[in-house]
């Protein structure tokens, strides 16, 4: 009776066991779902010069890329729709790699077949255990869109002041901040602030949504800490009008407020 | 962490009642131990990281954009149809170390052997016989520069050399990319390789015979037995007016349009009537090249794109002449020449992939006048029983990629003549079957050089080729050693 019971504990511990491991290993958006083995075959040709065989980011490729390749062991992402220190969705992941990082030296991988793409989601999350212990975070709500006006965006540039933006970002968003070359991050590894300045995109997407979905979650492993305990929804909304003002090559409707009521010199505070 | 790991167990032999030899023994354990070191390689999954240039550039794996290196993957061939630009906003030159130079180089040395059945001599007593020869050769080398002069502006230089190094270019242009923001407007000019998916420029075989697709180049026979029964066009010159073939490169101006996610793609090219000779053109004419491709998903087995092609040419059949001072045969003005005649190659084909195992399938049709292909100045009529020569072309191209450092290639074209130049040739006279077989080993491929050993097998028959007109039939052996730097 004895034996049959340990035998049964066993049967069960290695049936939970597994089934943790198939729950880590499957991703799904929408009606997608990966496969691990056809992620194993996909991995090697894509990714592992830069993220490495063991998706610890150390690729033959990886000395030479600045930012270094995301370390998939730990778990840690940037970007994410879900709060600060939790685990992404497979959509964030799915989107991240079919968008690519810019500035980096991640490609956007749209090119390849959306199963593709969640196959190899499915078998890099098998790099951490975290994707088998714990369950992603729950996409934040974003809230609707407050109104892009000169006020806002005057708002917005004193919430850059205030919360020390500048110090790694820069007082015109070249990235050139006083802190900017002490930044490391989670590793240790440099990591310079973004310069808004360089393009009309940002790290983690395109839209005004998504700048603001980074202020509200962080960038987990760098710097660039969550602000959703700091910040109210207008407030992050008016520091993302702002923040549009700085892409001085990507015409937008913050910039074009912004030229009609005379340039950023309409943002100083008028002293009595 | 999954692994592969492959084990290979050398059993002993033994030697107790079997009296196996000595060399027996040895050329047993040689065998197994062969194919021990052999199956590692196939079946191990090294880190590899195609030309260099752009490796090196991107910092991608060379196996990102090449299924393998040269031939290019879905998301290879949407990194070149948007300029070379992984589109990260690093893409500009000026976020490159000053020390990183666009170029590259590619070069095989190679052992061949050459049959040819039915070789014309003089010492053979019907004037062909069979003639076999071997040895070690050299390719010519590639040296290539390519990459951007500035975000959305690409540019390729390929000063290629044949086995003298005697240079030519063989590749040069300037492309505008991502015109008004778009990616359906994309202006290239200079010369260029065909917006051929299916790309002779970027195959596999490297052979004489196998190193280019037969169907890409073939041009009617002529019947020389015909050609001296017929009384009108044994007059003319009896040489095709044209070279004409599609795996060339050519000179001209091709606008190329394609979705964000390169799904669909097309262009249309205007080009000069040359073959892709620079310097001044045959003549006053322009030849067009039109093409147009859609990928579809598959879940389960991955993209498939299916596709098609026309290429609508045409060659002068007479030139200004000028007589040599002191007589002789007039010689004609260079860029004279006029009385054009139309030519057209037209072709589908799909990219069919089943896992490990890409299909792809082509189809052409070529026709041209039969003027051109007869050398026949437009101002005289047509002599009776000659006509516009057309024929069929059908490939059926295999791979199989069992990882990245390991494919086999397996190719079959069959070329069958629909019309013959002469009403009275045999309907079969010209066609050909080609057969090829290979495998491409490459060892390593990183971000700074690559290599690749790469075995092929290549036979080639043509009904009534030979210069007395008896079935002819070309082979290839060749153990190229293919490497980029």
């Amino acid at each position: 009776m004895k034996v049959l019971f340990r035998s049964s504990v066993y049967v069960g511990a290695i049936t939970l066991g597994f089934a943790a491991f198939a729950a880590a290993q499957n991703a799904h958006v929408g009606k997608m779902s990966g496969h691990f083995k056809d992620g194993a075959a996909g991995f090697p040709r894509y990714c592992n010069g830069c993220h490495g065989v063991r998706g610890d980011g150390k690729g033959t490729l990886a000395p030479y890329l600045d930012p270094k390749p995301r370390d998939y062991t730990m778990g840690i992402f940037k970007c994410r729709s879900t709060p600060t220190g939790t685990l992404p969705t497979d959509e964030d992941l799915y989107s991240t790699m079919t968008r690519g990082i810019v500035t980096a030296a991640m490609p956007p991988w749209a090119p390849l077949p959306p199963q593709t793409r969640m196959d190899i989601i499915t078998y890099l999350k098998g790099f951490s255990p975290r994707f088998s212990n714990e369950a992603p975070g729950i996409p934040i709500v974003i809230p609707a869109e407050s109104e892009v006006t000169l006020g806002s965006i005057k708002d917005g540039a004193q919430l850059y002041q205030r919360l020390a933006c500048a110090k790694c970002h820069g007082a015109k968003g070249h990235g050139d901040g006083p802190d900017a070359p002490t930044l490391v991050n989670i590793k240790h590894e440099p990591l310079p602030p973004y310069d808004f300045t360089a393009t009309d995109r940002f790290k983690c997407g395109v839209t005004n949504s998504d700048l603001y979905r980074t202020f509200m979650t962080g960038m987990d492993g760098s710097p660039m800490l969550s602000y959703a305990d700091k910040l109210t929804p207008d407030q992050a909304w008016d520091l993302v009008h702002f923040v549009r003002t700085l892409q001085v090559a990507h015409k937008s409707k913050e910039s074009s407020i912004l030229a009609e009521a005379g340039g950023p010199k309409a943002l100083v505070p008028s002293h009595p | 962490m999954p692994k592969v790991v492959s084990s290979v167990r050398l059993d002993k032999v033994s030697s107790a009642g079997g009296r196996l030899s000595i060399f027996r023994r040895i050329v047993c354990v040689s065998y197994s131990a062969s194919l021990a070191i052999l199956l590692v390689f196939v079946s191990g999954s090294q880190t590899a990281a195609a030309l260099p240039i752009f490796a090196k550039k991107t910092g991608l794996r060379c196996s990102a954009c090449h299924e393998a290196w040269p031939k290019l993957n879905a998301f290879g061939q949407a990194f070149r149809d948007n300029g070379y630009q992984i589109g990260n906003e690093r893409d500009s030159p000026r976020f490159l170390s000053p020390l990183y130079w666009p170029a590259g180089a590619r070069f095989a040395p190679a052992w061949h052997k050459e049959l040819n059945t039915a070789q014309a001599t003089d010492q053979s007593a019907n004037g062909v016989q069979p003639v076999r020869t071997q040895g070690f050769d050299l390719s010519g080398i590639d040296l290539w520069f390519a990459g951007l002069l500035e975000k959305n502006i690409s540019f390729v230089v390929l000063a290629s050399s044949d086995e003298f190094a005697s240079f030519h270019f063989e590749s040069g242009w300037l492309r505008f990319d991502n015109l008004l923001k778009s990616p359906w407007i994309n202006v290239k000019a200079g010369k260029f390789e065909l917006d051929n998916v299916i790309s002779e420029k970027r195959m596999l075989t490297l052979s004489q015979v196998g190193g280019i697709y037969q169907i890409y180049h073939y041009l009617p026979l002529i019947d020389a037995k015909a050609y001296a029964a017929n009384p009108a066009a044994a007059g003319e010159t009896g040489v095709s007016a044209t070279s004409f073939g599609l795996g060339d490169n050519q000179l001209g101006l091709e606008i190329a349009g394609h979705s964000r996610d390169d799904y669909t793609r097309v262009s249309v090219s205007l080009l000069t009537s040359s073959d892709g000779a620079v310097n001044l053109p045959t003549s006053k004419g322009y030849d067009t090249f039109l093409a147009a491709s859609r990928q579809v998903n598959i879940n389960s087995l991955g993209p498939q794109r299916i596709g098609a092609f026309s290429y609508i040419g045409q060659s002068p059949t007479r030139y200004l002449t000028q007589t040599p001072a002191g007589g002789g045969t007039p010689v004609n003005i260079p860029g004279s020449g006029f009385g054009n005649k139309d030519f057209m190659r037209t072709g589908v084909y799909a990219l069919l992939s089943v896992k490990k195992l890409d299909v792809v399938p082509m189809y052409t049709h070529g026709t041209e006048s039969a003027d051109i292909a007869l050398g026949i100045p437009s101002n005289q009529p047509t002599p009776a029983g000659v006509q516009n020569p057309s024929w069929n072309g059908r490939m059926l191209e295999l791979y199989y990629t069992q990882n990245l450092q390991f494919i086999v290639i397996a190719r079959y074209e069959d070329i069958r003549n629909s019309r013959q130049l002469f009403a009275s040739s045999p309907s079969n006279f010209g066609d050909m079957d080609v057969e090829t077989i290979a495998f491409r080993w490459m060892p390593f491929m990183h971000s700074r050089a690559g290599f690749a050993i790469c075995p092929e097998y290549s036979k080639l028959h043509q009904t009534g080729a030979s210069a007395i007109e008896s079935n002819q039939t070309l082979s290839s052996e060749f153990v190229g050693l293919d490497f980029a730097f």
